[in-house]
């Protein structure tokens, strides 16, 4: 196959992932655009295989990879719980991380496969894209495995903290930046393998300083990082499918990034640079005074939106946690058979990655014609009688709006205090994540119903 | 003068980061998890350069340390690609309008 006809194919393949992309405007036409998206990755890897045209036995070990790794990710794929999303994308961008490594690797170790020159003088240009390739991608990965353990649980997600940290952080991005140099002058090995390692370092200690709420931004920015590693192999290997693919991951990370931070109302840099939470936390446990609660329990919480003619729910990380989607749509069931009209709230960053919440919905069959934005949904409050909060908090909480001395001032917050009335969902009267008390909960209209989000929204069940 | 193929890719690139950005912003914000997961999987065609790093060696020596970075990149694409696509379809399968 000649050079040309191939680099057509990898035209094809780019702009079926772009229309893959673009099938997601709708749920309708998002299954197509997956396909479409299969269809493009099938003709990469075909035209690939035709043209090194070398069918002996490297082929059929290439194949065996193919099939070892394709059963696992499909194992995968099919036994995750829909709750486990978050720590599954973060694992496999860690995947794609590595990937661009050992591709990065294998070109410097053998230029000539790829037409890059020969060990000891590969061509410029080839050089640095494939040490940023190797670069970027050593940092996505180690910083997914730090993402992965903290949203697995295995790591805590209280944010690491260290004096110094963005000095060292700061030092070790420009020694990469300086050994890129030092390594194109000198062609050495060793000055490559370098820049991997600390590579692999910065990636951790990026990562470890934020939090578990701050999750949906660190996903999202590991997501464009893994874009912009496949774009600098894309580069290396002059390939249009890499190189257009690389930019378009890379462009979807970043605006996932910037939707989440504006959700939270945050820089960018404010998030990466992270610690919020655990100071505030500190300084509010012990100005924290008694003030009186309502407490209700489920057959109040039944009574109230039985005699709904509207309820709007609210779901947030609590939610997931407690794996309770499911009971939701049942008692959302139980009020449709009495004619009350409900509807689903859904802030930015609820949840611990961008749509968190839709999926897990989806999952229970809540069709998406019943799931609005925090934009659509905001004014609806006013008008409604009840809403009821399951494992959100932070997100509610009306200080965003009144104070301006508050950590989370100016975050765009759903206005649940307009309803008539609140049922909060919730183990205690602890603070969220910010750390900061919400007030809402000593609100005369709200009325606290603590308990676990499943256990008490199956009660209520019972109770309709 | 002549115009270096590195610029033609540069463009590419250059132009596909816009087209990126209109496109991901038509996204609607509940799709935005299978947006995430469909990234990922098609990001994972960098199996392209793991298999032309693979197939490099001779027949007589394919398990030079080169080509061995190859396979190993081969596994790690191939997991991203079957799980990535497969997963997406699962979550899309998912999504419902109501039944009237």
């Amino acid at each position: 196959m000649s050079a040309n006809l191939l680099a057509l194919f990898y035209l094809i393949s780019g702009i079926l992932f772009i229309l893959a992309l673009r099938g997601l405007s709708s749920p309708e036409t998002s299954r197509r655009g997956n396909y479409f998206g299969i269809a493009g990755m099938a003709i990469s890897i075909i035209v690939t295989f035709l043209a090194a045209g070398n069918f002996g036995t490297g082929f059929i070990y290439v194949l065996i990879m193919l099939v070892v790794g394709g059963s696992i990710g499909a194992f995968i794929a099919f036994k995750i719980p829909m709750t486990a999303m978050p720590e599954l994308v973060a694992g496999f961008h860690s995947l794609v991380g590595l990937a661009a490594v050992f591709v990065a690797i294998s070109a410097f170790l053998n230029p000539e496969a790829f037409n890059l020159g020969v060990v000891g003088k590969i061509k410029l240009a080839s050089l640095i894209e494939m040490s940023l390739g190797a670069a970027i991608g050593a940092i996505t990965f180690s910083g997914s495995i730090i993402a992965f353990l903290k949203l697995r649980g295995i790591m805590s997600g209280a944010p690491i903290t260290f004096k110094g940290q963005h000095l060292i952080n700061l030092i070790l991005g420009l020694a990469i930046i300086l050994l890129i140099f030092y390594l194109c002058k000198s062609q050495l090995s060793s000055v490559f393998w370098s820049v991997v390692l600390i590579s692999f370092l910065v990636g951790v200690l990026l990562i470890i300083p934020i939090g578990g709420a701050d999750m949906p931004v660190v996903i999202s920015m590991l997501n464009s990082y893994s874009g912009w590693a496949a774009a600098g192999i894309g580069f290396t290997l002059e390939n249009t499918a890499l190189i257009i693919t690389g930019a378009l991951v890379g462009s979807s990370g970043a605006i996932l990034s910037y939707i989440m931070c504006k959700g939270m109302n945050r820089s960018f840099f404010n998030v990466i640079l992270g610690g919020w939470g655990a100071t505030d936390q500190a300084t509010n446990s012990t100005t924290q005074e008694q003030k009186p609660v309502k407490n209700g329990n489920a057959d109040d919480a039944a009574f109230l939106m039985k005699n709904a003619s509207s309820v709007i729910i609210v779901p947030g990380y609590g939610m997931a946690v407690a794996q309770a989607q499911h009971a939701l749509r049942e008692m959302v069931d139980a009020l449709k058979k009495n004619g009350v009209k409900v509807s689903y709230a859904i802030h930015p960053v609820a949840g611990r990655m961008p749509g968190h919440m839709n999926v897990l919905l989806a999952e229970a069959n809540v069709p998406y014609d019943e799931v609005f934005e925090l934009e659509e949904i905001n004014n609806d409050f006013a008008n409604c009688d009840v809403a009821y909060v399951i494992g959100a908090n932070d997100v509610t909480n009306p200080v965003a709006k009144s104070d301006p001395q508050s950590p989370i001032y100016g975050m765009p917050v759903l206005d649940v205090e307009k309803s008539k009335s609140v049922l909060f969902v919730k183990r205690s009267l602890s603070p969220g994540y910010a750390g900061i008390d919400n007030d809402l909960f000593y609100r005369d209209n709200t009325l606290m119903l603590f308990a676990d989000a499943k256990k008490m929204t199956e009660e209520i069940v019972k109770s309709l | 003068m002549e115009i270096d193929p590195f610029i033609f890719r540069l463009s590419i690139f250059i132009l596909s980061i816009f087209v990126g950005y209109y496109v991901v912003w038509s996204v609607t914000p509940s799709l935005h998890t299978p947006l995430m997961s469909v990234t990922n999987a098609i990001s994972s065609v960098i199996i392209v350069g793991a298999i032309i790093a693979a197939l490099a060696g001779a027949s007589e020596n394919i398990f030079e340390t080169s080509s061995i970075f190859g396979f190993l990149a081969i596994i790690l694409a191939a997991v991203n690609i079957f799980g990535g696509f497969l997963v997406t379809q699962r979550m899309l399968q998912m999504y419902k309008k109501k039944k009237k």
